[in-house]
This record gives C-alpha cells, sequence and structure tokens, in this order.
C-alpha cells in the first residue's frame, strides 16, 4: 500500500475512534492564507508557519465534513488504482453522494485543496490532476519526452515550431532537457510571447521563450523551476506594471502563493527576478497609462501590509509605493506607442544590459 | 405682433369681466344658505348692472331656519353615506348597534338577523335588521325612526355603542332620499301585546316622522323590533364590507348570535361564544374637568339645585361638599349664591377654579371591557390562530371622561405570514371600518416598537406578519372626529393607553415567537445532521473496509455524539 494510502487510513481511522470515544471527531488542516507563511530568502520560497485550523464535526460542519470524508475515500480509491481523476471529473462523482454532492465545482475544488494540504502532498500525487493549460514554450530548447506507446525518448525542439509553440504538460517531471539558450523570459501576455517568436527574439537573444497567460498554472512553474535548476540559467520576469502583475504573476511563480504553500517547495521559481515591466520603465520610456483601479490600490496596499515577500525587499517596497504615488499602470504591450518591435529593438536589449538592476 | 398684442388685450378684458360676474354670483349665493331658490335669484339680478347690491332687508328675506333633516341631507357624507357601498354598510351598522344596545340594556341575551334582498333595480337593496330586544313603544316609534337627533343616548354619559341619536333615521332617510320608499319598523314589546307596523317618511323641512302607515299585525315572536329600509347600494365582499363588519362585530361581542343572509341567498352564522351578558354600566354625571365654559353656564342655567355648593355637589361627579366650598372659594363667590346668578357673573372664575381644585378621577363603573377572557373567546371563535393573548387597561381619563382600553392579538396558523398585521379597532364594541389612517388608535399601533417582540416592522408602518390585532376602547363619551363615528381623535391619553396595552400583549406575544422559533431552528438543525451523518458513516466504511452493522453504529454514535452537543 502507497505511503499516501496508509496516511488516508490512518485519518479515517483517527476520526473512527473519535466517534467511538463518543467525542467529536475532528480534522486539521494547515490555515491556507498569506498570514500563515513566511519568506525564507535562504530557502527562495513560501514555508507554512505552522497555523492550523481545525475542523470540528458540528451542526455547522457537518455537511463539508461529510463531504471531505468521502473525497478522502475518492482519492484513497485512486492511488490504490493507480487512476486519475480531473476536477472536474471529481465534481461529477460526487453528483453520486445524494445530498452530500456539490452544488458548483468550486465547493469540490476547495475541499480537495484542503485534502491535499492535510496531507502535504500535491493533487497530482492523490490522483487529483487539474484541468488547465500549462503554458507555452519556444526558443533554444530541446525537451526530451517519452512516446506514449513505446516508451522511447522523444526530441522535441523548441526551435522547430515556426510561428507556434510548445505546450508544456500537464505532468513535467519525467522531462529532460537541452539547451545553450542564455536565460529564460517569462512573459505574462500571449500577445507578447507572439511577437517575439514571430520576429524570432529567442534566435537574436539566445534565450527560452515561455508564455504564462496570466498566472502561470502549477505545471508551468514547476516546468520552469525545471529549467532553472537543470539547466542553471536565470530566470527573468516580463508581466504588466500593476499590483495584478508584480504580486498575483511574479510573486507567485517566484515564491508561491499562500493558498498553496504546502506544495510551494516544488512550485516555485526562487532564481526568478523582475526584468519589467518596473514603475521606473513608465517614466524612462514615457509609457501611456491608465488609472490604477480601485482594486489595483486594495492589492497594493494589502500587498505591502501583508505580504511577507515584499516585507522582506526594500526594493519592492519602494517601486509599490512609487506606482501608488504615481497613480497609474502600464501594460507590457504600451511600447507599440512608439513602434511595433520597439521593443524587441530598444527595450528588451537595454534592459537585459544590466539584469543586476532588475527588481528582486 | 402688434395685431395679435391687441386682440390679447381685448381677451383679458373679457376675462376680466367674467372673473367679475362670478365673482359676484358666488358671493350672493354663500350668504343665504338654506335658500333653495338662489339659482333663481341669481338669474334676476345677473343681467341687471352689476353694481346693484343686495340690502340686508333682501337678505332678511331668505334668513331662516336650517333643519338638522336639510343639513344631513346635503352633508349625508358626514353620517357615513358617501357612496353607495359604504351605505349600505351603515345602514346595517346603525340597525345592529341600536339592537345590541337596546338588547343589552333590557339584559336579554342578543340574537341579531341582518337580511340583505336584492330589489327589482340592481343598484337597490332592502336590507332588514330584526332582533330579539325589548321592542319600542308605540308612540316613540316614529320619533326614533325617523326624526334626526332624537334618542335615549345624547344626554347622558353613559357608555353605549349610540351616541347621538342620528344614526338609524339617517339610514331611513337615505333610503327615503335614493328610492323613495319608506322606512318600514315592526315592533312588539311583549308576547301579550300586539305588533305594531309603521312606515314612516321623515319631513326633511321640520325634521319630523310622516306616518304613511300605522297598523298592528301578528308577529309570532316574544318581542324584539325589526327595520327595514330600501336603499340605493352595492354589495360587495372583502374589506371593508358587511361580512367584515359582521365578523369583528361577533368578535367583540361573544355574547351575540348573529345571523346573515346575503343577496345570493347564503345564510352566515357568527355563533355566541358565551352566555355571559356586559355587565350594564352606570350613568354618571360630567366629571368637572370635562366641563367647558358653556357648557358650565347652560348648566348653572338649567340647575335645580338652590345654592352653588349644591349644585357643585349634586350636578357633576366626584365634587363633595367640602370640595365645592373649596371650589366657591377660590373663585371668590360664596357658596349660598344662586347658580343662575353666576351663570351670568361669575362662571368664569368658577370655571378657572374647578380646573386649579384637585379632584378626584370620575368614577369607572360606567364602563364596561369586554375583558381579556371574553376578548380571547371572540378572537378564537372567528380568527384561526397559534396564540392569543389579551389585555385590559385599568381605567384612564382624558378631557374628564372616563376610558378604558383593551387589547388583543391572535398570531400565527392560517393568518397570512407576508402582509401586514391587520387591525381591528373597536369603539364600545362597534368595529371601526374606515379612516383607519386618521384614528388614534392606528397611531399607536404605528408607534409600538414591534421588532422588539420579535416582528418584522417598517419604519412607520404596521408589523409585517400573520398577525391580528384587536383594540376596544371603551368610554361613556368617545371623542369620534366625525358624526360617521370612523375614527377616534387623537387624545394623547388614549394613544399612551393603547400602546402600554399593546406592549404588554406584545411582550408575551415575543417570548411566544421566539420560542417557537427556537424549537423549529432546532428541529432543522436535527434534520440537517441527519442528513449528512450517513455520509461521513459511508467514507468511514469506504476508506477502513468496514461491515454494515460497523457502519451502522458509527451512524448511532455520531448521532448521540451531535444531538448531545446541541442540547
Amino acid at each position: 500500500m502507497s505511503k499516501i494510502a496508509t496516511q488516508i487510513k490512518e485519518t479515517a481511522t483517527s476520526v473512527r475512534s473519535r466517534i467511538q470515544r463518543k467525542n467529536k471527531p475532528t480534522l486539521s488542516f494547515p490555515l491556507r492564507s498569506l498570514s500563515n507563511v513566511k519568506y525564507h530568502p535562504k530557502k527562495g520560497f513560501f514555508e507554512l508557519k505552522g497555523k492550523k485550523k481545525t475542523r470540528t464535526l458540528t451542526v455547522a460542519t457537518v455537511k463539508t465534513f461529510a463531504q471531505t470524508l468521502r473525497m478522502m475515500s475518492q482519492a484513497k480509491t485512486l492511488v490504490e488504482d493507480d487512476e486519475i481523476m480531473t476536477k472536474r471529473e471529481a465534481y461529477y462523482v460526487s453528483k453520486n453522494w445524494d445530498e452530500a454532492r456539490f452544488d458548483e465545482q468550486p465547493e469540490s475544488d476547495t475541499v480537495i485543496d484542503d485534502i491535499e494540504s492535510l496531507f502535504q502532498v500535491n493533487r497530482e500525487q492523490l490522483g487529483f490532476i487539474p484541468e488547465e493549460k500549462g503554458g507555452e514554450i519556444a526558443g533554444k530548447l530541446v525537451v526530451i519526452d517519452r512516446e506514449s506507446d513505446s516508451g522511447k525518448p522523444l526530441r522535441i525542439d523548441c526551435t522547430k515550431f515556426g510561428s507556434g509553440a510548445y505546450s508544456i504538460p500537464i505532468s513535467v517531471e519525467h522531462l529532460k532537457f537541452e539547451t545553450k539558450a542564455k536565460f529564460i523570459l517569462a512573459i505574462e501576455t500571449a500577445g507578447m510571447f507572439q511577437r517575439l517568436v514571430k520576429h524570432g527574439y529567442w534566435r537574436t537573444a539566445n534565450c527560452i521563450l515561455v508564455s504564462m497567460g496570466g498566472v502561470p498554472t502549477r505545471a508551468c512553474r514547476r516546468f520552469i523551476r525545471r529549467l532553472a535548476d537543470e539547466l542553471k540559467i536565470p530566470v527573468y520576469a516580463f508581466v504588466d506594471c500593476d499590483p495584478y502583475g508584480m504580486f498575483n504573476i511574479y510573486r507567485t511563480l517566484k515564491v508561491g502563493s499562500g493558498n498553496a504553500a504546502h506544495i510551494n517547495r516544488y512550485f516555485c521559481v526562487p532564481t526568478a527576478t523582475f526584468l519589467g515591466v518596473t514603475p521606473q520603465d513608465i517614466v524612462d520610456y514615457k509609457l501611456p497609462t491608465h488609472p490604477l483601479k480601485e482594486i489595483d490600490i486594495k492589492r497594493a496596499r494589502d500587498a505591502l501590509k501583508n505580504d511577507p515577500f515584499v516585507h522582506h525587499y526594500q526594493p519592492w517596497r519602494d517601486a509599490i509605493k512609487q506606482l501608488l504615488d504615481m497613480g497609474v499602470r502600464a501594460e507590457q504591450q504600451a511600447f507599440a506607442v512608439h513602434n511595433l518591435n520597439y521593443v524587441i529593438e530598444h527595450y528588451l536589449p537595454e534592459k537585459l544590459a544590466a539584469p543586476k538592476k532588475f527588481l528582486p | 405682433m402688434g395685431k395679435t398684442g391687441k386682440k390679447r388685450v381685448k381677451k383679458k378684458t373679457k376675462i376680466v369681466k367674467k372673473a367679475a360676474k362670478k365673482k359676484s354670483h358666488t358671493t350672493r349665493k354663500a350668504r343665504p344658505k338654506a335658500a333653495k331658490k338662489t339659482e333663481k335669484v341669481v338669474e334676476e339680478v345677473a343681467p341687471k348692472e352689476l353694481t346693484n347690491h343686495a340690502t340686508a332687508e333682501d337678505m332678511a328675506r331668505r334668513q331662516r331656519e336650517i333643519s338638522v333633516a336639510e343639513f344631513f341631507t346635503k352633508n349625508r357624507h358626514l353620517l357615513g353615506f358617501d357612496n353607495p357601498r359604504k351605505a349600505l354598510l351603515t345602514t346595517i351598522k346603525e340597525g345592529v348597534d341600536n339592537s345590541l344596545d337596546a338588547c343589552e340594556e333590557a339584559g336579554i341575551l342578543p340574537e341579531v338577523k341582518v337580511v340583505i334582498t336584492p330589489s327589482k333595480d340592481e343598484d337597490r337593496f332592502r336590507v332588514t335588521i330584526e332582533d330579539n330586544g325589548p321592542g319600542v313603544l308605540k308612540k316613540q316609534i316614529p320619533r326614533i325612526f325617523a326624526k334626526l337627533l332624537y334618542g335615549s343616548k345624547f344626554h347622558r354619559l353613559k357608555m353605549s355603542r349610540g351616541q347621538q341619536g342620528i344614526g338609524i333615521s339617517a339610514a331611513g332617510m337615505y333610503g327615503q332620499l335614493t328610492t323613495g320608499k319608506p322606512i318600514a319598523i315592526t315592533s312588539k314589546i311583549s308576547r301579550n301585546k300586539p305588533a305594531h307596523y309603521y312606515e314612516l317618511e321623515i319631513d326633511t323641512k321640520r325634521n319630523e316622522p310622516r306616518i304613511i302607515v300605522d297598523e298592528q299585525i301578528e308577529w309570532p315572536v316574544q318581542r324584539g323590533t325589526k327595520v327595514e329600509i330600501e336603499l340605493e347600494a352595492k354589495y360587495q365582499k372583502g374589506r371593508q364590507s358587511v361580512e367584515e363588519y359582521l365578523e369583528q362585530t361577533a368578535i367583540a361581542n361573544p355574547h351575540v348570535a348573529l345571523q346573515f343572509v346575503t343577496p345570493n341567498g347564503e345564510t352566515k352564522q357568527y355563533k355566541r361564544a358565551s352566555k355571559e351578558l356586559p355587565v350594564q354600566t352606570k350613568e354618571i354625571k360630567p366629571h368637572p374637568y370635562g366641563v367647558e365654559l358653556g357648557v358650565l353656564i347652560k348648566m348653572l342655567h338649567d340647575t335645580k339645585a338652590r345654592t352653588l355648593q349644591s349644585f357643585l355637589h349634586s350636578d357633576f361627579s366626584r365634587i363633595s361638599s367640602r370640595v365645592a366650598k373649596m371650589i366657591c372659594e377660590q373663585a371668590k363667590v360664596s357658596e349660598r349664591s344662586r347658580p343662575s346668578r353666576i351663570a351670568r357673573q361669575e362662571a368664569n372664575n368658577l370655571f378657572k377654579a374647578i380646573n386649579k381644585t384637585k379632584i378626584m378621577n370620575p368614577p369607572t363603573d360606567c364602563l364596561s371591557p369586554i375583558g381579556e377572557d371574553l376578548i380571547l373567546a371572540g378572537l378564537k371563535k372567528q380568527i384561526e390562530a397559534n396564540f392569543y393573548t389579551s389585555v385590559t387597561r385599568p381605567p384612564s381619563v382624558y378631557r374628564g371622561n372616563p376610558f378604558q382600553i383593551e387589547a388583543g392579538l391572535a398570531y400565527g396558523g392560517s393568518l397570512p405570514g407576508d402582509k401586514l398585521a391587520r387591525v381591528l379597532r373597536y369603539a364600545n364594541r362597534v368595529p371601526l371600518l374606515y379612516q383607519q389612517s386618521a384614528c388614534a388608535i392606528t397611531r399607536s399601533v404605528l408607534t409600538t416598537g414591534w421588532r422588539n417582540y420579535a416582528l418584522q416592522q417598517s419604519a412607520g408602518a404596521l408589523p409585517t406578519g400573520p398577525l391580528v390585532i384587536m383594540i376596544h376602547m371603551a368610554s361613556v363619551w368617545v371623542p369620534f372626529t366625525s358624526e360617521s363615528k370612523e375614527a377616534v381623535a387623537h387624545y394623547p391619553e388614549i394613544i399612551k393607553e393603547v400602546r402600554l396595552a399593546l406592549q404588554e400583549c406584545g411582550r408575551r406575544l415575543g417570548v411566544f415567537i421566539r420560542r417557537r422559533r427556537k424549537a423549529a431552528e432546532s428541529e432543522r438543525k436535527k434534520a440537517y445532521i441527519h442528513k449528512y451523518i450517513p455520509h461521513i458513516a459511508i467514507a468511514l466504511r469506504e476508506m477502513l473496509g468496514l461491515s454494515d452493522k460497523q457502519e451502522k453504529t458509527i451512524v448511532t454514535q455520531l448521532t448521540d455524539v451531535l444531538e448531545r452537543s446541541r442540547s
């Protein structure tokens, strides 16, 4: 029996024995929020502080409690049968549970996340796989995968996708890499990625381009992490200049999130640095701007107040204050105001000339 | 521009002339109020020069007395005959009120039958009100039923439904006015005596009865009175209907048996819930605090007493000889002076002295509240609810008139839960159906904080919920805002007493609602627990490979644990 299956069984036994002793059964989970993580500059990611929430079975919690146990039972079956299930499928399976069924998928996703953190593993190990797409790669990289039927090694040259790109698979643990690139550029929007691919920027700059498409998925983060670890090359993030780009995208990429702190150790890229767009770039490159939205201001203030990562780095605190003072935000595609390829011809080369100046 | 300008000017002058004409007409009309032939007079005057004003002699020719009947013919809305629908209700109300007053005064348990029969004409109905009361003496019948402001109740201070002596005669007059048919009365005062049948009209000019038919007939009842009126009316169900009035009457008068035959021939019974007659009330003399200066002067004139002291003592309640003497001293008049002399000279001083002297509150044996038990009986009889409560306040006084407030609540059951509460207002056991918003009772209901009693209430509105609020004001003189007796005037003492009664009822209701809510909540929780416990057991069985029996044990144990923790 696998380690996870044993763990699940142990938890179930403890619940049962509490019931037999006429006590209210409990389950305790690590608290999943920014308040329960600390930033380890040496390890380079968010780590749980150890605050726990205990879910005691009461009238108010009986439904979630029942759902959690049933989902645990489901995970045990998956692990034992070496089967997988998407989160959406898990939601549909719950429809067999009569009153205990989930009404909406977010409810079942939360329960899966709870179980994941309860056993301190990632959900793939429990047999639950995400539906989300992993991000795209173009540039000087050869990915060595296996053919699904024969298991023979399969060399995928990421320079040979023309105007397209290689899609990061959901599971990346078995992949091997070969490259001569000097750095990895992680880009927020697919639009900017397309422009750089079209003009073969990876060839001129000798790099690997990654399109994250917003907040990077776990697979995408894990892929970049493995690239960085194994190839020993730096990772630069190129995102919009707004609190969302800085914290939801860049911070999650670099140190992980509060919500998934129990698995951050695998899913973050501590070596990543922030190429741009910085608030200072807005000034230096005279970028057209939009006023900060209410939610942006709230997010920035919140980061200043609660984010352990921001607390640790003075340059970030200054950058946020500068952004709040300016009261504006700028998108990475705003360089088009000067010239469509201004970003390739001027911005990126100028920035890359001094990687030391990147924000941490 | 110039042309149009001129035209406008011309027009304007015309308008001015017209206005002037109109003005002169109205002034002429307004002065001789009672004159019926004003129209003619105006026509004669109109073509003449406008400056020709009427002289004092002209006016004097048109000045004459106005009969009260004529006045109310013109102002019938004051008596509750504004429209055909209301007229029907008012007619029945006046008849039933009279019947109940008479029965109670004679110590008879009332049995009243109301019949509405459709007439040949669509908008006409014949209303019959029949009771088992003491009957009316033959010689009194014409004046009681066909003369306005004739009756036994106006000149005394005694709690009764009727007050003025207008009601039933006004109903007859309305019938006569709209259908031309006389009011028909049958009355019998004892088994051995014959029944008398009258058909009466009212001579509006003189306010005197005109006898159309006067005969003796056979009437196979022991005694009683039957009134028949044909009138223009509209029969409708629902709010402010005859049914509502009878239903509410039944609630506040559980000792009454009512029978109602609708125009469609259906018979509705409102059964008697109590054989207890209301306690007979005593007639009281006026309390000095409630008397106005003019009334005082009149009383001084009319009294049979020889000295001021004995006048004060004998014509008012709560004035002992000692208090009378104190008042005289305060007013600086001799207690032995003749009352009629005071009336001319020192009445004002006397009036002021009365109000400065401390006088005991009026006696309250003149009031006959329904009583808490009978309010409950009445509510239970007519309203299906889960919770009933009632409060009878101790008597209180406004403007020298004793009064007493009672309140009752019915909550839950089949009452609609999402609507505003229904307010049943009563004055001397008579339901008040119109002018709810103008009534002091409604004001008190609105200003009571119902949210304290676990009910919903929007600002300035009635509480929402399955609630019926009943309020009864008993008094020797209920201060109505108009002769049609629809709303109680806003005396602070009355508003306060009503609120106190409602608060007491409300507190009891709050306890009930909260207790019930708690029980429902705990029931709901229990059901909720039972829904999900089996799933916990299923999951544990799956994970630990338990048997069905072990699974069942978990369900029982877990249920036990949770139920124990709830209580």
